[in-house]
């Protein structure tokens, strides 16, 4: 690792909403051009942790910094990959409008472009592969080509830091490895670090450099053979939990009902470990 | 019969005079086009069709209230638009909550109107204009108060053009840049009372929509381009409120049939020809050539 500054760094960070606790002294810090995955079931404080670096949300105690500075509001160098969503037929929003909100959507002002505007956004469609659709309504691209522009959206500024919020949910497995794959190119081209939330490391396993796995008010984080194993998830679960490895991908067994884990032995089910 | 009838709905007699007593309506009428043409596409990407209804029943009791009171009917209007406008934006943040309260609303503005109304006793035509719409109502104090508060909204929405849509098609990564995304949506709800209010002056309460929605849904039908909405919109609003008055005028019938219609036959062709577009499958999609897309099973074992 560079010794220079981590993009992100949190110091003792506790989160908790009244007396329920997200998490308790997390110490975690993110360099340029690594690549994080936050893991661990549904309501762990995962989206949470995600809204405290975008400012949105306050720690209890702790501190937490991006780029040196505490975090505020709207820093235009976090780029923000959010889940796929249905956009209603007809939305006057065409592919290069998303990128271009990238670009200046902050703006106060009429929807008219400079001309540096439109050349940028045509750049930036083409290096996320999205020149063929440039033109067409946001609303008839299939979900993988939609989660294609919102990508070129998100380094539309040229950021230090991507945060991915669940950006494969709702794709199919094809898609879910052309879109992680895609930023996992953004990510060395701009060496930025990513943040990367998901129920499913499958996907992104072998661009993982570390995991911050949160679990039954617990953390772990580690590289994924450090963390994702069976005797590191039994503890934060607390109860016997199994980690198998099958061709190159990772099942969780026994993670408790209600903690959302379930979601990987469903998905597996349906793939070739079944 | 059949003569008189055709003569009353399109009648032309003595037009010229006519159209010089509605000069100021055409006026007024085109300047509504124009506002409820841009408004429009924010109306349906927000989602707030159902709010203009409950805000234009509010802003009818503002403006009986006035008629019963005295007082300026337009300032009325405004002020149970503008109400209305930041209960639903305040309290109804949510889809959900938001048509609730806009359901609890409407039919509690309506009821207030209809006791003012019962309760004037000055001309008749006044009391069913502000429902179903007026003609040659537009006097030149009114018509420089409609100007200046179709301005107002105007200009706001040029102001907040960009960021509004984006926070209307995406708050959330609007809400990470750093976009103010609840200020962002009451500013709109005002702006969206302001244009109820002054549309109502023209078309009347109940048909407000066929200005507000109508032109914007028919534009969304055959495009979606950020520019040519708005611009087809307004094309699509203004020829409605100005041909409606134009055929209006002979037989002294209320205008809003004529521009209901107008604007629902345009709504008709939009649906055609966007139709027709869609099964031809031309969006603006370049295809190079076939790319051959691995086998579901192939993916799989992957």
């Amino acid at each position: 690792m560079s010794p220079e500054k981590p993009v992100l760094s949190l110091r003792s960070a506790t989160l908790a909403f009244g007396d329920r606790e997200l998490w308790r002294n997390l110490n975690l810090e993110v360099r340029s051009g690594e690549f994080l995955a936050v893991l661990g079931p549904n309501g762990t404080g995962k989206t949470s942790l995600l809204k405290t670096i975008l400012g949105q949300q306050k720690l209890t105690s702790g501190t937490i910094e991006f780029l040196g500075e505490p975090v505020a509001r709207g820093s235009r160098k976090i780029g923000y990959i959010p889940q796929q969503k249905l956009i209603e037929q007809g939305t006057p929003l065409r592919a290069r409008d998303l990128v271009a909100f990238g670009v200046n959507g902050h703006r106060w002002g009429p929807p008219i472009s400079s001309r540096s505007v439109r050349t940028r956004v045509d750049d930036i469609l083409r290096s996320v592969g999205a020149s063929d659709y440039a033109n067409v309504p946001v609303s008839t691209l299939s979900g993988g080509e939609q989660q294609r522009v919102r990508v070129g959206q998100s380094i539309a500024a040229d950021p230090r830091l991507l945060l991915c919020d669940e950006p494969l949910i709702s794709l199919d497995l094809h898609h879910q490895r052309q879109v992680s794959e895609l930023i996992d190119e953004q990510r060395k081209a701009l060496n930025t670090a990513v943040v990367f939330v998901t129920h499913d490391v499958n996907p992104i396993l072998g661009m993982v450099d570390r995991v911050l796995y949160l679990a039954g008010g617990r953390f772990r984080i580690g590289t994924p053979d450090e963390v994702l194993r069976s005797e590191v998830l039994s503890y934060m679960y607390d109860t016997p939990v199994e980690v198998i490895r099958s061709r190159g991908r990772i099942v969780v067994l026994g993670a408790p009902e209600g903690y959302g884990a379930h979601d990987h032995l469903e998905h597996h089910l349906e793939g070739p470990t079944a | 019969m059949n003569q008189d009838f055709w003569n009353q709905i399109f009648g032309f007699a003595n037009y010229g005079e006519l159209l010089a007593l509605v000069k100021n309506s055409i006026i007024a009428g085109a300047l509504l086009g124009v506002v409820g043409g841009l408004i429009g596409p924010f109306v349906m990407t927000r989602d707030l069709a159902f709010a203009v209804h409950g805000i234009s029943e509010l802003s009818f009791a503002g403006a009986s209230a006035a008629l019963l009171f005295g007082v300026n009917v337009v300032t009325g209007s405004i002020a149970g638009s503008l109400l209305a406008a930041l209960l639903i934006g305040i309290l109804g943040a949510k889809a959900r909550e938001r048509n609730s309260i806009i359901a609890v609303l409407m039919p509690f503005g309506l009821g207030l109107g209809i006791l003012f109304l019962a309760l004037y006793k000055g001309r008749s035509a006044n009391k069913f204009g502000l429902l179903t719409g007026q003609i040659v109502s537009v006097d030149n104090p009114q018509l420089l108060q409609l100007v200046i508060i179709s301005a107002l909204v105007i200009v706001g929405l040029f102001f907040v053009w960009r960021p509004l849509s984006f926070a209307s098609v995406d708050a959330d990564v609007a809400r990470a840049r750093g976009l103010p995304v609840t200020t962002i949506s009451i500013v709109f709800m005002v702006l969206l009372g302001l244009a109820t209010a002054v549309s109502i002056q023209i078309v009347g309460a109940l048909l407000v929509l066929s200005l507000l929605v109508t032109p914007a849904a028919a534009a969304m039908r055959v495009t979606a381009s950020p520019f040519l909405t708005p611009l087809l919109s307004v094309v699509f609003a203004v020829v409605s409120v100005v041909g409606g008055i134009l055929l209006a005028l002979g037989g002294g019938l209320p205008i809003s049939p004529y521009v209901t219609t107008i604007s629902f036959l345009i709504y008709i062709a939009c649906r055609l020809i966007g139709g027709r577009r869609g099964r031809s499958g031309n969006n603006g999609r370049v295809v190079t050539q076939m790319v051959s897309r691995p086998l579901k099973s192939e993916v799989q074992g992957l």
